[in-house]
């Protein structure tokens, strides 16, 4: 099917763990698909709980782990056939990924302007530097952040908010089509998340990026995402339009997930005993 | 407060390192006074490194070099025994730890020990509090795990061979076994599935309320606070800038900070504007002068840059420290 | 920059400083050598068997010998000896422990396997054997390399544990999505987590492989014509000083070359720390 951005199909991948006396399977990805247009951008979450495999998915959709069964293509060309440095390149101008934990995203002991510099100059091919400056400095506007605030400082320096504005920056240097985000604002303060998440909206409604936003958290989830696909134990159980899932879930376990989301406006309830 | 179990007044406490011939002096927590009743739920929220885990370490009188408790007081009173954390001597400590005071710390789950079954965590714990007969003592456990809906076998099994939530309900059972007075828990439930997290939720709300003792609940997640705190204490760069029942902070937060927090939380069924809290929070080594706050509240004036504003009582139980909300009273 | 991490650690460290004295008298006697007015390898140019006085400050030796001008020469050797072959060992060690660890699958099983295969070799036998086979065609050279291609086993492996782990760490991601190529991400980014390790397995080495060399000279087993530590010893030995009563034949070597060891080894634990990731990230954070 030419004309989409990402296709997945049957994708599965199992780890063998275990010793020599006893090995068993362990299936973190069990037959996903699903694709992702190319016409227009649009934000696709993941939605589960850990153990449902969507680290693993992310992970083979950056291209970092083979699956071993199925295939997943990108803009109709086969992740598996993307071995060599030149193609991988090609293809990380085009792809990039958002890390969970900002504190660990970085190198603690260098001081965090180099990363993006460098895919200034060998991810989006830039030669000159004052192109690279110029581009650092416009992807860092885009999130709020400017040059001078950024550069020559360590990772400690900075919140965990700052540091995951520099990574999404990082990730648009080359102009991606395709933003893997896992779990982005996990590992960051409620407070500061809805910030980082409408950040993510303004990036597929201005710049036209898509994203795979892998989350456990359904509020956000809701806020910024097309559609939707819920993971359990490596499948998928339900998908579809976001609001509309997430309005009125069918599956009984995506009516379980809804229901443990807790509201802050619980309080407008009368309180129990 | 008619006899508050806690009383803590205007702590301050300060880590103060020296590495190589640069001596550094972080303000963690910088003049903090708050009271907790009896048989209440005192929910503690505020941004990373806003200083709530170093209050909670003070607390617990679980301080060590280069954190510091440089002033102010913590008392508990625990059915009239009153007893001073900040200058309290081990014997002292080791006996109200578990039976009158007990905590459930950040990443609780990874406490117990791996090579030892659960049951000897018990043990090693609790046992010296009870003062009954080991086959007693195991009885007694074997049924307050199964209010927090463990069964019996648990006691046999090593901590590797249970769920991360399953750890989590040991670790509350642990800490809830000797019935305490006093429970301290820092984000117990952060590290856990939606799920999970809402039935170690219930259950600590269930183990607080039949034991009847007091709570601090420590966490960033406002939605938490709303679902369980009774009241809610707002932290900001080493102060505490808000307080009160948490049904009146939601339904009418004072201070600009609070405010924000509150709207920026996302919701399902909510198409949210909301623009979220920008900046970040000050470098406690160097905090801003007058109130903390200042260089990012929509409302700073002129004073807030020069002086510090104390907490407040701006309505009945509902404090706030901020010179838009509660002004200055001109002596 | 440099200058204020040693002023730094001067001044905090006694260890430091200590290790930093010790090492610099070493390398005082060491630098003398330049100036003896006696050439190494020759002998009988002073009267024999003379107790420590002026000129001759520790003595001579049965061989007509100055043992002050002997030992400078003699350190000078040793010293240089055990830092060659600590440099060529370090370097064997990162190369195969950061792409073992790094690279994985095929190749690291590979190379680990050579890797045991060093570890096992019993090293004394072999070097021995290698004296007996090389002869007159000894050198130290030879010998250093010779060691430098049996010492580097046991680091690798640990240097490769390191590696691992760094690789699954997550800014290495971030750097592979970043456009660096491996070599990059090895040497740059990498490598400040492991430069402390090599650092104090150099320190362990340099005092292994004077160690060694010691040892195979006192028995013989190396070019006996060039003075170092060991050979002094050595021909202190075929002269039976200690009988004779020229103990300040022996005594002096064993000292200096305790003096390095201590020095070298104050310097190891003191500068390790501070180049440790950790303790060097809250200096940064101050």
């Amino acid at each position: 099917m030419t004309g989409s951005l990402l296709e997945v199909r049957d994708v599965a991948r199992t780890y063998s763990i275990g010793h020599l006396l006893s090995r068993h399977q362990v299936r973190a990805v069990d037959g996903i698909s699903f694709t992702m247009p190319s016409e227009r951008p649009e934000i696709l979450a993941v939605v589960g709980e850990s153990g449902s495999g969507k680290t693993t998915l992310a992970r083979m959709i950056l291209n970092m782990v083979l699956p071993t069964a199925g295939s997943i293509r990108f803009c109709g060309a086969d992740l598996s056939e993307i071995r060599r440095g030149r193609d991988r390149l090609e293809f990380m101008k085009r792809v990039q990924p958002i890390f969970q934990n900002p504190f660990e995203a970085f190198n603690p002991l260098k001081k965090i302007d180099r990363y993006l510099f460098m895919t200034a100059r060998r991810v989006a091919g830039l030669d000159a530097i004052g192109d690279c400056e110029h581009r650092v400095e416009e992807v860092l506007n885009k999130v709020g952040l400017s040059l001078t605030e950024v550069r020559g400082r360590f990772p400690h320096e900075l919140s965990g908010g700052q540091l995951q504005r520099i990574a999404i920056a990082r990730a648009l240097i080359p102009a991606p089509e395709l933003l893997v985000a896992d779990e982005p604002v996990s590992m960051i303060d409620a407070s500061l998340r809805l910030s980082i998440v409408n950040l993510l909206r303004r990036l597929r409604d201005e710049m036209g990026v898509s994203i795979v936003y892998i989350t456990h958290d359904l509020a956000t989830a809701y806020s910024i995402s097309n559609r939707i696909i819920i993971m359990r134990e490596g499948r998928v159980v339900e998908s579809g339009d976001a609001r509309t899932v997430l309005d009125n879930p069918q599956h009984p376990y995506s009516i379980m997930l809804k229901t443990a989301v807790l509201s802050p406006d619980a309080t407008l309830r009368i309180p129990a005993g | 407060m008619t006899h508050p179990v806690l009383t803590v007044s205007d702590l301050r406490a300060y880590y103060q390192t020296s590495a190589f011939g640069t001596q550094r002096e972080v303000k963690a927590v910088d003049g903090v006074s708050f009271q907790v009743g009896a048989n209440e739920i005192y929910g503690l929220a505020g941004e990373s490194s806003c200083g709530k885990t170093t209050l909670i370490k003070t607390i617990a009188a679980a301080t060590r070099p280069p954190l510091k408790v440089v002033g102010g007081a913590i008392t508990f009173d625990f059915h009239g025994r009153r007893v001073s954390m900040t200058n309290v001597d081990a014997e002292a400590l080791a006996d109200i730890r578990w039976k009158h005071l007990s905590c459930i710390m950040q990443g609780s789950m990874n406490v117990l020990n791996p090579v030892r079954r659960i049951r000897h965590s018990f043990v090693d714990f609790a046992f010296r509090h009870v003062g009954e007969p080991m086959p007693v003592f195991l009885e007694e456990v074997r049924v307050h795990l199964q209010r927090l809906e463990l069964e019996g076998q648990i006691l046999d099994a090593f901590p590797h061979q249970l769920s991360g939530g399953m750890r989590q309900r040991v670790a509350i059972a642990l800490a809830t076994v000797c019935r305490p007075d006093f429970i301290i828990a820092d984000e117990p439930t952060t590290a856990l599935d939606v799920i999970v997290q809402n039935s170690v939720l219930a259950m600590i709300r269930e183990v607080q309320r039949e034991l009847g003792s007091s709570l601090i609940f420590v966490t960033h997640d406002l939605a938490v606070h709303a679902n369980l705190s009774d009241r809610l204490g707002i932290m900001y760069a080493g102060r505490l800038v808000e307080e009160g029942r948490t049904a009146d902070v939601f339904r009418n937060p004072l201070h600009p900070y609070t405010m924000n927090l509150i709207s920026a939380l996302p919701r399902i069924g909510r198409d949210n504007p909301s623009k979220g809290l920008e900046g970040a929070p000050p470098n406690l080594a160097d905090p801003p002068a007058g109130c903390r706050f200042h260089p990012r509240c929509p409302l700073a004036m002129d004073i807030c840059r020069r002086k510090d504003p104390p907490m407040a009582e701006v309505a009945p139980g509902h404090r706030a420290a901020c010179f838009a909300v509660a002004p200055e009273k001109v002596q | 920059m440099m200058f204020t991490i040693f002023r730094d650690l001067f001044r905090s460290r006694r260890s430091f400083a200590a290790g930093v004295a010790l090492l610099a008298f070493v390398l005082i006697i060491a630098a003398a050598s330049l100036a003896s007015p006696y050439p190494p390898n020759d002998s009988f140019v002073v009267p024999p068997d003379l107790a420590p006085s002026w000129p001759h400050i520790l003595g001579t030796t049965s061989r007509g010998q100055d043992v002050f001008w002997q030992l400078t020469f003699a350190i000078r050797n040793t010293l240089v000896f055990g830092f060659i072959v600590a440099l060529v060992s370090r370097i064997i060690s990162l190369v195969v422990g950061l792409v073992s660890g790094y690279v994985g699958g095929l190749t690291d099983r590979v190379l680990m396997s050579i890797n045991d295969t060093f570890i096992v070799i019993p090293l004394f036998p072999i070097l021995v054997l290698f004296y007996f086979v090389m002869r007159d065609n000894m050198s130290w050279t030879l010998l250093a390399l010779a060691m430098a291609c049996l010492g580097w086993a046991y680091d690798a492996r640990l240097i490769r544990s390191l590696a691992m782990s760094l690789r699954r760490r997550e800014f290495t991601d971030t750097g592979i999505f970043s456009g660096m190529s491996t070599r990059h991400i090895l040497t740059q980014e990498h490598m400040p987590y492991v430069l402390p390790i090599v650092f104090s397995t150099t320190m362990n080495n340099i005092n292994w492989s004077i160690g060694l060399e010691v040892t195979l000279s006192v028995l013989g087993f190396t070019d006996i014509n060039t003075p170092t530590i060991g050979v002094m010893i050595y021909w202190a030995n075929q002269h039976t000083a200690m009988v004779a009563g020229i103990w300040w034949w022996i005594f002096f070597p064993v000292l200096l070359v305790v003096i390095t060891f201590i020095g070298l080894f104050l310097l190891a634990v003191s500068m390790n720390e501070y180049i440790d990731p950790r303790s060097r990230l809250s200096r940064v954070a101050a």
